[in-house]
């Protein structure tokens, strides 16, 4: 598969369809590979990765380079086609400046969760059926997959991806998915004192890295919120539990009815920070109350908090529950 | 910093009674900014003005604080006397001690302690507050009136006669509505078309007026003063120039069979016709959906016998586009329809009729020449049943009806009782109704000469059923309330006074006007005692029953207030807005059109704008741009932003904020 | 808010109206002297989609124990959609407090039409009656915004 993508990519570059293309490539070590911008085909053939630790959505660098000259290439999983659109919906990307590949995935494995399994010094993975076998400094080790997946591919969209100019890997099965909402009602199941300690536990580790943030295609702002001296709530560091809970509060808000489910808030949170949980909450509210909603499933759909109806839910019907 | 001036008005004893003004006075001195405190028995009298006027000078100040009664109330005046004294009205603000503080706290420590705080709050707001100046618009001096009935006809002509253009839209092919399809008019019995066509030919022949007929406003955009309006005007297949109304074409056609909306479908029309002898403009019409040429390309008859040469199959819609700075909503009402009301067998007999149906019945240009004939079989009836509130007040919780009162039925029930007792006294005439009112000038007389020297016999009741028999009466069941028995009559006919809802081209305009509507689909008046023709929406207004159920004079008398109201308007040459709108920081908006959604003015735009980056280097990016023409200053738009570019001046974020913080402190 | 221990638990309302319905209603239960407690301050927007959660979790971070909004009934905003739009923000927002564990309780929204004084009053009484019982608001206070 990764051949695959070089050589169409080359392909692409090389006639000049394509001025540069936003993949993937290796770190330093084996499981952190990391967004990259290939200009050329030499590059790509040595640096381009498409492998199991290829969980980022690179949909969001495409921002940057909507001012460039020529149309960027950029390789988009199932689940970033979502966010692809999202940022079309919103004018933050456009389409005619873009070339989008498609590419199969069977879920991408989360280093993170590898090493809460006791896998660390990883230098590569490949999958083995329903298991991955990884190459340790410490030898070669064996997981169950749906041990080691992000946690966005628990709940993988499946079926089609929802814009592409070319589809790579279409027969590659996604990974099979379970009930996204499990663990949000596991949560309103609970006291409000056990979910007030639960959060207080979760956000308290919050160091104010931003990463959420800047990592979140749907916190696509050129400035946030949290930089506008004019907002009234601009603030760098959380010093008070006040101000971790401020902020992941409203960035859940700003995000509420844009956020496609990508999952990269939590996968990137250095403190495990269970993220997509505030973010999974207004989804499961926003189908309870208004329809379900799957946002970026197709371009220019109007977001359920910009959108009404005349019989909508009055707010005491959340007391009620 | 600004310089602050603190004024805590008595308000004789309502405010001084509960709150210690003097303290209040003295515990706002000390807030940060504020360079004078007083406080004064009335602040809104010329007095207490002028020692407000009389601080600005002597202490140079920026921004003032009230502490009196609501700002609903006497904001406009301080704010008018900041002016007075030099400094920006809008670097006002007034603390509201006496709705909020004096008049519902007793205790008069608690009260004072409250004034205090919120003196604090309005202190905080100031000192972020920035001069405002409200921007100014041009206006088109031309109106558009949508809707050619009673209402639309008066509120064209009184504009016309003021000397300004008036376009009206009619969607059907003459002028006139529901009046043209009344025989009489209560309470003086005097013939509608008499009193009517004059004015449809006034409106033809005055030269300010241009009629539109069987047209339809499409699209309307712009705001108060700077109206554009698409307005589809209808093929007719016949050229309005050409054709001179002479209605050989409409006795030719072979197409006979098409029921005549003229007359509710109790007779039929040709595939051309022209609604009735007295329509303006007087110009035939192809019926498009039942004319044999349009349909199949084979016939021609109207063509052949048109010696005017005026009939064109070819023609298609146009549309016209024009500007207006006055739009005038005149789209009327229709009786509801009676499906779901078979207990009074509507659909089953065709001797159950409408009131608007009854009109024809008597009409002497109706289906039957004005002579009271049973539609069934064409003889005369001996014994009629009228049927108040049919879908009128009905229960809030039923499945049919509306709950309002149709307000023109008993009167009409009450001329329709006394015209046929009067023509045909060998007639019985019952009327059930549930109560009869007749508020209005000389109503109430009138329906007493109906009781009285007509002998209707009035029966406080409700029907419940209407059973046609198989020798072609109706069985009226019935309860009388008085008598507390049950009746059972026997009629010959039996007449409902249906409900009357708006038309139902209501809504899609209202939402291209952006005008309110309640939950019946009756326009919503900016205030329903102070401001009754006006919609909330700024330059729409309001003319009869497109804003509730109306009887002919009081029509008359909202469309000529309708008009004056568009003659104040285009009397300006230009219009000073609101200047409390949203605008939007560029350097921080996405462009992502969040804000745009939400508006309910079309107040935003966005354009593609070329920035310098701090690198030094150029970026084109798409961002907002607020109209504050437009713009009416809700704010949805602040929230909808997730960057918070988008703020609303006079309500901004942080002057927001700094209220609550002043009162949490 | 004091907390001086030997005087009973005094709740902070914010009350966020809208200018054109509730923010009348209140004026109006002022002028048929419906008392509420003092207890609730009002601060007077264009309307209730004015109302950003941002103020809503500003007013809990400086003290207050309890926060409604008021505005026109569904369909008589005065913007003819605003309160449609505050409707699905707020009904968003106070489920989230919900979820993250702040009482209920705390938060509200009531339409109020510029003639339902009686009703203003009452639903300050009764916002009142139920922050008070739930007691000072501890979960989303910011600790430097307090008086000792």
């Amino acid at each position: 598969m990764q051949g695959k993508l070089i050589e169409r990519a080359c392909a692409l570059l090389e006639s000049g369809e394509v001025a540069r293309v936003i993949g993937w490539k290796s770190g330093e070590l084996g499981y952190d590979t990391t967004p990259a911008v290939f200009e050329t085909a030499d590059e790509l053939r040595a640096d381009f990765v498409y492998g199991d630790f290829c969980g980022a959505n690179l949909s969001k660098y495409l921002i940057k380079n909507m001012k460039n000259e020529g149309k960027t290439l950029v390789f988009l999983k199932l689940c970033d086609t979502y966010s692809f659109n999202q940022l079309l919906t919103e004018h933050r990307i456009k389409r005619e400046k873009t070339y989008v590949i498609a590419v199969g995935c069977a879920g991408m494995a989360d280093p993170e969760r590898l090493r809460g399994l006791g896998v660390t010094g990883i230098t590569g993975i490949c999958t083995d059926g329903d298991s991955y076998k990884i190459d340790t400094v410490y030898g070669e080790k064996t997981v169950a997959k749906k041990d080691a997946l992000c946690i966005k591919c628990l709940s993988c969209k499946g079926g089609e991806p929802v814009v592409y100019d070319e589809i790579i890997g279409g027969d590659v099965t996604p990974p099979e998915a379970s009930d996204r909402f499990e663990q949000v009602r596991a949560l309103e199941a609970m006291t409000p004192d056990e979910r007030f300690d639960f959060w207080r536990g979760e956000l308290s580790r919050c160091i104010r890295c931003n990463a959420c943030r800047n990592v979140c295609p749907a916190c696509s702002c050129e400035s946030c919120v949290f930089d506008n001296p004019d907002s009234g709530i601009a603030q760098k560091a959380a010093v008070t539990s006040f101000e971790e809970n401020n902020f992941h509060i409203i960035r859940a808000f700003h995000v509420a009815g844009r956020c496609t489910d990508c999952g990269e808030c939590s996968r990137v949170c250095p403190e495990n920070i269970p993220l997509h949980l505030l973010n999974r909450k207004f989804i499961s509210d926003i189908d309870h109350f208004y329809g379900e909603y799957q946002a970026g499933e197709s371009e220019g759909q109007r977001a359920p908090l910009v959108n009404y109806t005349e019989d909508d839910a009055e707010p005491s019907a959340i007391y009620d529950r | 910093m600004q310089r602050i001036g603190v004024f805590v008005c008595h308000c004789g004893t309502n405010i001084a009674g509960t709150v210690d003004v003097v303290a209040v006075a003295d515990a706002l001195r000390l807030e940060p900014g504020v360079v004078v405190s007083e406080e004064y028995q009335y602040m809104c009298s010329e007095a207490g003005q002028n020692k407000i006027k009389d601080a600005i000078k002597a202490n140079g100040l920026t921004g003032i604080v009230v502490c009196s009664c609501s700002p609903r109330m006497h904001e406009a005046t301080f704010r008018k006397t900041a002016a007075a004294a030099g400094i920006n009205p809008y670097m006002v603000e007034i603390a509201n001690i006496r709705e909020q503080v004096s008049w519902i706290h007793k205790d008069k420590a608690e009260g004072t302690e409250k004034a205090i705080i919120l003196g604090r709050a309005a202190i905080a707001k100031v000192h972020l507050n920035a001069p405002l100046h409200a921007g100014e618009s041009p206006v088109t001096k031309r109106a558009l009136v949508i809707g050619g009935g009673i209402a639309g006809i008066q509120t064209a002509l009184d504009i016309a006669e003021a000397g300004f253009p008036v376009d009206i839209v009619e969607k059907n092919p003459t002028i006139g509505g529901k009046m043209t399809q009344i025989d009489k008019t209560f309470p003086t019995l005097d013939c509608a078309a008499c009193i009517l066509t004059p004015k449809m030919v006034d409106c033809a022949q005055n030269e300010n007026i241009r009629i539109f007929a069987y047209s339809e406003v499409e699209a309307v955009s712009g705001f108060v003063g700077n109206f554009t309006a698409k307005i589809r005007k209808k093929a007719r297949y016949v050229d309005e120039v050409k054709c001179t109304g002479c209605g050989l074409c409409t006795e030719k056609c072979p197409q006979k069979k098409i029921p005549n909306e003229f007359n509710l479908g109790m007779d039929n029309r040709r595939a051309v016709y022209i609604p009735f002898a007295q329509a303006v403009p007087k110009i035939a019409t192809i019926d498009a959906e039942h004319c044999t040429m349009l349909k199949t390309g084979k016939c021609g008859v109207c063509s052949k016998v048109c010696t005017a040469g005026a009939i064109d199959y070819k023609q298609t819609d146009t549309i016209i586009e024009e500007q207006y700075g006055a739009i005038v909503v005149a789209t009327g009402y229709n009786p509801i329809n009676l499906d779901k009301f078979d207990e009074f067998a509507y659909s089953q007999s065709p001797d159950v009729v409408t009131s608007l149906e009854f009109e024809r019945l008597t009409n002497a240009a109706g289906p039957t020449a004005g002579t009271l004939l049973r539609p069934s079989d064409g003889k005369h009836p001996h014994t009629l049943v009228f049927v108040q509130c049919v879908g009128s007040r009905c229960d809030a919780g039923a499945e049919k009806g509306k709950q309002y009162c149709s307000k023109i039925c008993c009167m009409y029930t009450a001329k329709h009782a006394m015209l046929v007792r009067e023509k045909y006294p060998d007639t019985e005439v019952y009327v059930f109704y549930i109560d009869v009112r007749t508020p209005g000038k000389n109503f109430d007389e009138f329906y007493r000469r109906a009781v009285e020297e007509y002998g209707v016999h009035y029966i406080k009741g409700m029907v419940g059923k209407v059973v046609p028999e198989a020798d072609g009466t109706l069985t009226v069941q019935a309860s009388d309330l008085i008598a507390n028995e049950q009746l059972k009559i026997s009629a010959d006919m039996v007449v409902l006074a249906a409900a009357i809802e708006p038309d139902k081209s209501a809504r899609p305009l209202a939402t291209m006007l952006t005008a309110s509507m309640d939950t019946n689909d009756f326009f919503t008046e900016a205030h329903p005692k102070l401001r009754p023709v006006e919609s909330p929406t700024a330059g729409i207004f309001l003319s009869g029953a497109c804003q509730g159920p109306k009887d002919i004079p009081e029509t008359v008398s909202q469309a000529s207030a309708a008009a004056a109201k568009v003659i104040g308007l285009l009397a300006k040459n230009s219009l000073k807005g609101n200047p409390c709108v949203a605008s939007s920081n560029e350097a921080m908006c996405n462009g992502c059109s969040s804000c745009e959604r939400v508006c309910p003015y079309g107040a935003i735009s966005y354009e593609d704008k070329e920035f310098r980056m701090p690198d030094r280097t150029t970026q084109i990016r798409r961002v907002a741009s607020v109209n504050p023409a437009v713009c009416q200053g809700c704010g949805a738009c602040t929230v909808a932003c997730p960057s918070g570019a988008m703020d609303l001046r006079g309500f901004t974020n942080r002057q927001i904020m700094a209220e609550v913080d002043a009162i949490c402190r | 808010m004091s907390m001086n221990e030997n005087k009973e638990f005094r709740p902070l309302i914010v009350a966020f109206c809208c200018n054109w319905c509730s923010y009348a209603g209140a004026d109006l239960a002022g002028t048929n002297r419906a008392s509420y407690p003092a207890d609730v301050k009002i601060i007077r927007v264009p309307c209730s989609c004015r109302v950003n959660p941002t103020f809503i979790l500003r007013a809990f971070q400086r003290g207050a124990d309890g926060v409604i909004m008021c505005g026109c009934h569904p369909g008589d905003c005065h913007y003819t959609s605003g309160n449609y739009y505050a409707r699905r923000r707020m009904t968003m927002m106070f489920s989230m407090l919900d979820y993250l564990g702040i009482e209920k309780g705390r938060t509200r929204v009531e339409w109020v039409s510029a003639a339902e004084g009686a009703k203003f009053a009452a639903t300050m009484n009764e916002f009142v009656e139920t922050v008070t019982a739930l007691g000072p608001n501890k979960r989303l206070e910011d600790l430097r915004c307090k008086e000792n």
